[in-house]
């Protein structure tokens, strides 16, 4: 009952006129910002953030939240129309929202994500409402031999998918995982793989460098190739009425998406370290492995497009979870707006909730108000980002190539970066053109540099005893259960032998 | 008594804002945005702190370009050095450091860089270490934490080899004849959570750290690596009253590329004077537990050779 009224008073404070109009502006900035490849939620909070200092510190934060809320709504609009991730969370949704504009089905991939990610959203701040101090303690239960095995699951989601080569999408995969290692070893605080000595490698490999490479410039390049230049997408018609009844397929056909990217991205989203990246990335693979038909998936499956939307946008709700409650950050955003709540002189950490219930309930009342809106205001602007693919692909293959150059400078403001970014691009084109899954490989790049250190830190933990994956009571499950994951199409493979060792038998 | 405080600060910031503004009249102004690089990634302390000064310039209108916050925190601090040492501009490129400013030229000898090189513009103050542990452990001071250690398989966390945290604990290894596993993190942020959920048994956390589990009584500090006691812990002891002549900051500092013009120097020195005296950062300062260690330029230049002949005996120490 007590956490009613804060609630309520929480969403009395969202609605005021200033905190409101900050909550229309920041969501539909969001928006933009996060549909431009390459300029995700972290560069629009921190580009914004002293801007905020002109407003009380709830409505900063407010405002802040807003951008990111709209965001992680805005990165769907560039990889389902462009097919180039517009914010690394959005990685997963250039999977199927891709496949269905081409199909001329945008604007069903378009209210799918955005009715996925108001459902999202909207079970994330329930659930945050909720069970937030119990949740805080779940969050730090999780060491690294934890974190290590969700990370094992994660890939086996992906490994363990029928259908896709094995051989090459562990080679894709491996591939992945090189790159996560470029740049420098935490654990022995040394430099590694710095090619060639080209100090721009020590930063590492930014994964939007790789995935604006593989599908920005991969993707076009090889769309040119193979349809020389006729392609049409200009087949996508939007009425009022269109949306309806797209809104009613993207529902029966995504709820199963909608609900495991919900659940599973929260939970992602509120461990420190995970975040809405890998959140989506495990919501895309786990309601493919779940799916009848994990054969429609890349395809044009509107679930595959509701299951990583509803997840980012869970997860960014849920890793505001340890921001506030531990003073720890889950992603890369949530990092600056602590940097910001420290500035404005506010102390995140197990005292917030009771020390400064004004701001906390402020914050989650405007969770729920920017939710709303940020629907309402994504779905106003479809008609607009439909007219973009209307352009002929000889004007937009161009537009697609510029817009993954900026993106690949902004992610990280290096050149050396733009460099890489179109030699994975080339890369990716070759790779696709022998039937290589690349998704792999973006997957492994995102969870690598957490599958990594907490890999050997739990080894130096148990001096280099593999058994604690197994006997610690939360990783223990996990870790069981990637391994049948991964050993899951090997069985089937051995079943397929003996089946046809049979047949000439019989 | 803090509103007289006060004053004085407002009126020294705005005699030294005078200061600035005359100067730069007749010197050097920026005419570009300026490139503030951060030796840490986005999140972290440093990084903090850079955009907490950003945000004091932007907010009082100290400077006539915009300074640019650009996290560079590759290779600990390598990817910053680097690219302060070749910047084109160096007259607008500046760079906010904490130790690996000493200790990763010290490492990667074949960086080639001296940082003896670069232009001192301002100590904005030190960070010191204290030794934390849980409370659920039971350990209420520093001979009861000394004997826990001796039963054998402790465990502490802290950032990567050969950084800060890892040169503090084989210090307190080899001055109290100790032997403890050490699990390096990618940052503070982490050390400090996993000591709250006792995935780890002790840290030496910076106090801006863990300051939240602090305030909530999840973790206990138990020893100051700082000269005397700290304001915020009274009742912790500082290492030299245990007799041992050892102290340890992380330094806060603001420095400019190689080649630096005297006038251009002069402009950041005065301009971070000024930050420095605003009501903003003393605060800062006083809520996350910095100490004041303002130096002139020659000072700071001076403190650099010591700070470099310090870390390399404790690195060799380690067998680095």
């Amino acid at each position: 009952m007590e956490i009613l009224a804060l609630l309520t008073s929480g969403l009395l404070e969202a609605l005021e006129p200033l905190n409101l109009l900050l909550i229309v502006i920041g969501v539909t900035l969001g928006l933009f910002i996060g549909a431009m490849p390459g300029l995700g939620s972290v560069n629009g909070v921190a580009i914004l953030l002293p801007i905020t200092f002109l407003v009380p510190p709830a409505s900063a934060i407010i405002f802040l939240a807003a951008i990111y809320y709209g965001a992680m709504y805005g990165g769907a609009i560039s990889s389902i129309t462009l097919g180039i991730p517009g914010a690394s969370t959005a990685v997963a949704t250039t999977f199927d929202g891709r496949p269905l504009a081409m199909k001329g089905r945008a604007s069903l991939a378009l209210v799918t994500a955005a009715i996925a990610s108001f459902v999202g959203g909207t079970v994330s701040i329930i659930l945050f409402t909720a069970f937030a101090p119990m949740l805080a303690s779940v969050a730090l239960s999780f060491g690294n031999p934890e974190i290590f095995a969700l990370m094992l699951l994660a890939f086996a989601t992906f490994v363990g998918l029928g259908g896709d080569d094995i051989p090459k999408t562990i080679l894709s995969i491996c591939l992945g995982l090189v790159f996560a290692a470029v740049g420098f070893d935490e654990i022995s605080g040394e430099p590694r793989l710095v090619f060639f000595g080209i100090p721009g490698f020590l930063h590492g490999i930014n994964f939007l460098v790789l995935a604006i490479g593989v599908y920005g410039i991969g993707e076009m390049l090889w769309t040119i190739d193979t349809t020389r230049g006729k392609i049409t997408t200009t087949e996508a018609k939007m009425s009022v009425k269109g949306v309806f009844a797209d809104a009613k397929e993207g529902i029966t056909q995504g709820w199963r998406g909608t609900s495991i990217g919900s659940f599973l991205g929260f939970f992602v989203g509120i461990l420190p370290a995970a975040g809405a990246t890998p959140g989506s990335l495990m919501s895309y693979g786990v309601a493919k492995l779940t799916s009848r038909d994990p054969g429609s998936y890349g395809k044009g499956n509107p679930d595959g497009v509701a299951a990583p939307e509803a997840a980012n946008n869970s997860a960014s709700t849920g890793s505001m979870l340890p921001m506030l409650t531990l003073g720890i950050p889950g992603s890369p955003t949530t990092a600056i707006l602590l940097g910001g709540m420290v500035i404005w002189g506010l102390t995140p950490g197990p005292r917030l909730f009771t020390d400064e219930p004004a701001f906390v309930w402020g914050l989650i009342g405007s969770f729920y108000v920017s939710n709303f809106f940020a629907l309402v205001i994504n779905l106003s602007f479809i008609p607009l980002f439909i007219w973009m693919l209307r352009m002929p692909f000889t004007i937009l293959a161009p537009m697609i190539f510029v817009l993954s150059i900026v993106g690949g400078y902004a992610a990280t403001n290096d050149m050396h970066d733009v460099w890489l970014m179109i030699a994975f691009g080339l890369g990716a084109f070759f790779l696709r053109k022998f039937d290589y899954p690349l998704a792999p490989a973006v997957l492994a790049i995102v969870l690598g540099p957490i599958a990594e250190p907490t890999l050997r830190q739990s080894l130096l933990l148990s001096s280099g005893d593999p058994s604690i994956f197994f006997t610690r009571p939360i990783a223990g499950p996990i870790t069981v259960i990637a391994i049948i994951l991964i050993l899951l199409p090997l069985f089937g493979m051995i079943r397929d032998r003996v089946r046809r060792r049979e047949k000439p038998a019989t | 008594m803090s509103i007289t405080k006060r004053t004085f600060i407002a009126l020294a910031g705005a005699t030294a804002l005078t200061a600035t503004f005359a100067n730069s009249a007749a010197a050097f102004e920026p005419t570009k945005p300026i490139d503030f690089v951060i030796m840490a990634g986005a999140g972290g302390g440093a990084d903090q702190i850079a955009r907490f000064i950003q945000s004091v310039a932007e907010k009082k209108k100290l400077t006539v370009r915009p300074l640019v916050p650009n996290n560079k925190g590759g290779g600990s601090g390598a990817e910053a050095l680097i690219a302060l040492k070749g910047a084109s501009d160096p007259d607008h490129t500046i760079l906010v450091t904490l130790n690996s400013f000493f200790t990763t030229p010290l490492r990667q000898e074949n960086l080639g860089i001296d940082v003896t090189t670069f232009t001192p513009v301002a100590m904005m103050g030190v960070d010191p270490f204290v030794l934390w542990v849980h409370k659920d452990s039971g350990i209420t001071d520093f001979d009861q934490w000394v004997a826990k250690v001796k039963e054998g398989g402790y465990v502490m966390g802290g950032t990567g080899k050969g950084q800060e945290d890892s040169l503090v604990i084989t210090w307190l290894e080899q001055n109290f004849d100790l032997d403890i596993k050490y699990i390096p993190y990618k940052g503070g942020g982490a050390v400090a959570k996993d000591l709250a959920g006792q995935q780890i048994m002790a840290s030496v956390n910076n106090p801006a750290e863990t300051k939240g589990f602090y305030a909530s009584g999840d973790v206990v500090p138990l020893l100051a690596f700082s000269d005397e006691r700290m304001p915020a812990f009274p009742d912790v002891p500082t290492v030299k009253e245990l007799g041992k002549d050892f102290s340890y900051y992380n330094q806060r500092a603001v420095v400019g590329a190689p080649g630096m013009s005297d006038d251009a120097a002069k402009y950041y020195q005065d301009l971070f004077q000024t930050i420095y005296d605003t009501e903003e950062w003393q605060g800062y300062m006083e809520s996350e537990s910095l100490s004041p260690l303002w130096m002139n330029p020659e000072e700071q230049k001076e403190y650099w050779n010591t700070q470099i002949e310090n870390h390399k005996e404790l690195l060799a120490k380690m067998g680095e």
